[in-house]
């Protein structure tokens, strides 16, 4: 590698390679259509792909690649989950990130910080105390500690009692970690385009045909495409893809904001985030803090962004970390958060046979892309439901059968 | 800031409201199903345009209706609930175990 580059270096051409083939024309079918170019619709084709070996695959994007809210998180990677289905789920998909770089020969940056979810109130204690204990029964490393050890761990942080809000514990999570998020899609689109996936940006989907009970093509700016099955993950765009194919979503699209600050020296290792405060940080490897914090307070399909959210924000950020009052915010932005009433995710099976669905991923889809896209490729390949996705199906609605992460969730990301 | 019409306070802040959700027709609880419950309690239009939905101003408890462009941000109408509930909405509980009619 090091003669690679030094040969590079000196030589007057600088090829740079191409990540992903020229566009071409969509075909007139496909045997998968997925629809969202987001990170969890190109790790389906991927897996699929890779996995089972199914290849005659078309992604369709209404927009660029992953420029959805794959491109607008922050990108905190855990799995101090609350239910045992939850602390599962996400924990498969935090050992498949660990192996990730080396397995799509693309490095997502994957750097294991530590995380911290504060605790404020007698009441947070007590719901991180249960959660380090469904956490460690499942094998997830995750405990509960207090100020002198949160001292020990995080020394930036504010402990004084002279606040609003005095720390009185922690969850803490060491393998909580961050990763480049545009990488993690580059690396699932390239490596499904070298087996053969097809990705079509810029091409938005605004119909579903259906007969009997089946998806039989997929409409789109750019024409009709017949399909043996499709799938879609749009993210804030759910509930409006869903009723296309004709049925309703327990899902509200509200934005969630997020804004960075201009690079400063490397001070903050540790993810922290504070359900209370609602808010969360962490310091990127190029010194940025990036922040953001709960939802919006009313559903909307935009990614403006406001100033109440920033006020809100960092007047609470400055009572962990009061130094911070001179640092400018370099960029605001915002993406729409698809929010389910339990805080989980909806995916696997739905009213038409073989269309399937990967939704409800709010402020928390970013830490499930890689076992999102493996175990959907697996249901689209094998026609089963893994077990592993079965407590979040659709239908558990209408069996009051809801996996509340909402004390995990919130504020967690 | 963005400013919001009270019907009964006039025009505030809008962080001193609380979102409602979009308003819908309840089924009667006494004779639905559970999967039609389930529907109403759970499921969305989760719109893109023009929704009616309730606000409340949080201050004084005041709930209301507004008529908001969810893709713009705009809000076009806020009014009383007595302009689309004319008649007081009675809740009749279904009877318990061991009462009559159970
Ligand atoms: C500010 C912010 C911070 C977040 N922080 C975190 C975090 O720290 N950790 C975490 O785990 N998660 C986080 N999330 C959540 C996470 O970003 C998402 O859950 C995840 O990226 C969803 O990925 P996706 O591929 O499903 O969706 P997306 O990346 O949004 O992809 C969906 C794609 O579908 C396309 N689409 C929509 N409609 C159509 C149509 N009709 N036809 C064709 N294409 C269509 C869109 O253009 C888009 O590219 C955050 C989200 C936001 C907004």
């Amino acid at each position: 590698m090091p003669f690679g580059l030094l040969k590079y270096g000196l030589s007057r051409k600088h090829p740079v390679e191409r990540h992903f083939p020229l566009p071409t024309e969509l075909k007139p079918a496909y045997d998968v259509v997925i629809i969202g170019a987001g990170g969890h619709g190109l790790a389906a084709a991927y897996y699929l792909a890779a996995y089972h070996d199914i290849t005659n695959v078309c992604v369709i994007d209404k927009g660029y690649l992953a420029g959805g809210n794959t491109a607008r998180n922050t990108a905190i990677i855990r799995s101090n989950y609350l239910t045992p289905d939850g602390v599962r789920f996400y924990e498969e998909s935090l050992a498949l990130y660990r192996t990730l770089s080396e397995e799509l020969d693309f490095n997502i940056l994957y750097s294991e910080r530590g995380h911290f979810t504060l605790a404020h109130t007698d009441a947070a204690l007590r719901t991180s105390r249960w959660r380090a204990e469904v956490n460690k029964h499942m094998g997830v490393d995750s405990e509960l500690i207090y100020p002198d050890d949160i001292h020990r761990l995080c020394p930036s942080l504010n402990l004084s009692h002279d606040v609003r809000y005095p720390i009185l514990g922690a969850l803490y999570h060491p393998p909580g970690a961050i990763a480049r998020h545009d990488a993690v899609a580059w690396g699932y689109a390239r490596a499904a385009t070298r087996r053969g996936v097809e990705i079509h940006t810029n091409t938005e989907v605004i119909g579903i045909h259906e007969e009997n009970g089946r998806v039989t093509a997929v409409e789109t700016t750019k024409g009709v495409v017949r399909c043996g099955l499709a799938m879609q993950a749009v993210a804030g765009s759910s509930g409006r893809v869903a009723k296309l194919a004709g049925f309703r979503l327990p899902i509200k699209t509200i934005p969630l904001q997020a804004c960075v600050s201009l690079p400063l020296k490397p001070f903050l290792d540790q993810i922290v985030v504070s359900g209370s405060l609602h808010i969360y940080i962490s310091q990127t490897p190029r010194g940025e803090l990036v922040m953001g914090g709960s939802t919006d307070p009313y559903g909307l399909y935009s990614s403006r962004s406001t100033l109440d959210f920033k006020e809100g924000l960092l007047g609470h950020m400055l009572e962990l970390f009061p130094f911070l009052g001179d640092v400018h915010v370099a960029r605001q932005w915002a993406g729409m958060a698809d929010m389910t009433p339990d805080f989980s995710p909806i995916m696997g099976l739905t009213p038409l046979d073989n269309y399937y669905i990967d939704s409800g991923w709010g402020t928390w889809g970013f830490k499930a892309t890689p076992v999102c896209g493996r175990r959907m490729a697996e249901l689209i390949a094998t026609g089963r439901v893994p077990d592993i996705l079965y407590p979040f199906r659709l239908e558990r609605f209408a069996e009051f059968a809801q996996v509340g992460e909402k004390g995990a969730a919130s504020v967690g990301h | 800031m963005k400013i919001m019409n009270c019907p009964l306070n006039g025009p505030r802040n809008i962080s001193e409201f609380a979102w409602g959700g979009e308003l819908r027709a309840m089924p009667d609880p006494n004779t639905c199903g559970a999967h039609e419950w389930a529907d109403y309690v759970f499921l969305e239009n989760n719109t893109a345009g023009m929704v009616r939905e309730w606000w409340c101003h949080v201050p004084t408890s005041f709930w209301f209706i507004a008529e908001r462009d969810t893709v713009s941000d705009e809000i076009v109408r806020t009014y009383r609930a007595t302009e689309v509930f004319k008649d007081r909405v009675e809740f009749k509980t279904a009877p318990l175990p061991g009462e009559p009619g159970s």
